[in-house]
């Protein structure tokens, strides 16, 4: 246990500290969120009615923009061969990793969220509900994403590669999040269906990431 | 037991060369009595013609389900049993699978083209067979990703199984996601149940399209073995030239 939470506050002091690059995740959500309006029009009833689904696709892009360091900079100093041959059950290992990556990377991200949504002209209850969904759905992005992220440690391949992988397996959280904040905004159907499903999706993600990305670090280094 | 008796390559190989002649044919006549009945099946009485269609189209959607089946099976052997053939018929049923994908999207496009008045849709189905062809030309990418095959058999080994976990839950999600955005399906699919005049030709058309894709499966093996064979060959002489 001491291991595990030595673990996660290295990772969380090294991605906050100079070169760590968790930050640089929410200036390119904001970004992205800047963006929109360029392309779609100045229209503030248009960008209420996209609101939710471009703050979540922007999450979403932001979030697999730093999983590609998860496991590539420990790789790189060789501590990832120690954490694979330590005592300690590689699962456990991940399932740490990826609860650090997305305390550092995904929090900020909620925490943006109710800037960017008076950039879109989201009323403050609309503003909550998507951070709320993000806050739920965040996680499932990081601990799928980690699958990707493992795969592409083993293969010295990151980037195009990682998105490819990751991206279709992301698609029902980016459904139930969207369809959670819109329910809740305007819909017709109840809030608490896609919402609870969104939560079974993030309960999933937290028993297939750690067991795929250790299976996948476990087969993969040499 | 059989599996274990083809983990030797060189026993695949003469086995299959014996094989193959036979299924080749038999996928032959097959597909030729099944494009008969089919071309004598009678005409929708709604849909006319393009009705035959769907003695194309149908069995490509199943075998694009079926190939991921294999594969996860193939995946199986790789990481648990390390089957000498398994990533090999992990490989070479990547491509085939795509291939039935988008034979399944392109037929069904064009028979959506005269029924529903237009190419695309965004229906639940469409959806999830187009996000499972993105699925296999990832898979694809990984594979042609990194040069070491052993290392690349592992790796898609691991994201194959994940897919055959996954793709029932994007299925279900890109189902829920269609109703809500689209109350009033557009169209029903012919009606669940068959007419048998069209159910013979079809499933007829079935087993001759698994049967080429067995043909075409065991044909690709064995073109990667001989493949890795060439490559090790070349190899060595690279290294016998580099000694000399």
């Amino acid at each position: 246990m001491t291991a595990l939470a030595a673990l996660i506050r290295r990772d969380i002091r090294i991605a906050l500290r100079v070169g760590g690059g968790a930050l640089i995740g929410v200036l390119f959500f904001l970004t992205v969120v800047v963006l929109m309006p360029f392309a779609i029009g100045p229209d503030l009833a248009l960008l209420t009615r996209l609101g939710p689904a471009i703050l979540w696709l922007g999450a979403l892009l932001a979030s697999l923009l730093t999983l590609d360091r998860m496991f590539a900079a420990d790789h790189e100093d060789g501590s990832l061969d120690l954490i694979v041959m330590s005592r300690t059950p590689l699962e456990f290992t991940c399932a740490a990793k990826a609860l650090a990556h997305w305390l550092a990377a995904g929090v900020p991200l909620i925490i943006a969220t109710p800037v960017l949504g008076l950039l879109l002209n989201l009323d403050v209850a609309a503003t909550l509900t998507v951070a709320l969904t993000l806050l739920v759905g965040t996680p499932a992005l990081t601990f799928t994403g980690m699958i990707g992220a493992a795969l592409a440690v083993t293969l010295h391949r990151g980037g195009l590669l990682l998105a490819v992988l990751v991206l279709p397996l992301s698609i029902p959280i980016l459904i139930f999040g969207v369809a959670a904040s819109e329910a809740a905004i305007s819909g017709p159907l109840a809030f608490g269906t896609p919402f609870s499903i969104l939560c079974a999706l993030t309960l999933v993600s937290f028993v297939i990431g750690p067991f795929a990305a250790a299976a996948s670090l476990r087969q993969g280094l040499d | 037991m059989m599996l274990i008796d083809l983990a030797n390559p060189t026993r695949f190989l003469s086995l299959t060369a014996r094989i193959l002649p036979w299924l080749a044919a038999a996928t032959a006549i097959m597909l030729l009595i099944g494009l008969y009945q089919s071309a004598a099946a009678p005409d929708d009485y709604q849909q006319g013609a393009t009705v035959k269609i769907m003695f194309i189209h149908v069995p490509n959607a199943w075998l694009s389900m079926f190939v991921w089946g294999v594969m996860s099976v193939a995946a199986l052997g790789t990481l648990v049993w390390r089957h000498p053939l398994a990533d090999v018929a992990a490989k070479t049923a990547a491509p085939i699978g795509a291939a039935f994908t988008f034979l399944a999207l392109v037929t069904g496009s064009l028979w959506g083209r005269p029924m529903w008045g237009t190419y695309w849709e965004w229906d639940a189905r469409l959806t999830s067979m187009l996000i499972l062809f993105l699925m296999y030309l990832g898979l694809i990418a990984l594979w042609r990703a990194v040069e070491d095959p052993s290392r690349a058999a592992r790796a898609a080994a691991v994201l194959t199984l994940v897919g055959a976990i996954n793709l029932p839950i994007i299925k279900f999600s890109v189902d829920w996601w269609n109703t809500l955005h689209q109350p009033a399906s557009v169209f029903r699919m012919g009606g669940p149940t068959l007419d048998r005049a069209f159910l013979i030709p079809l499933l007829v058309m079935a087993l001759a399209f698994s049967l080429l894709f067995v043909t075409l499966h065991l044909a690709a093996m064995r073109n990667e073995i001989l493949r890795r064979r060439v490559r090790a060959l070349q190899m060595m002489q690279a290294t016998r030239q580099q000694a000399a």
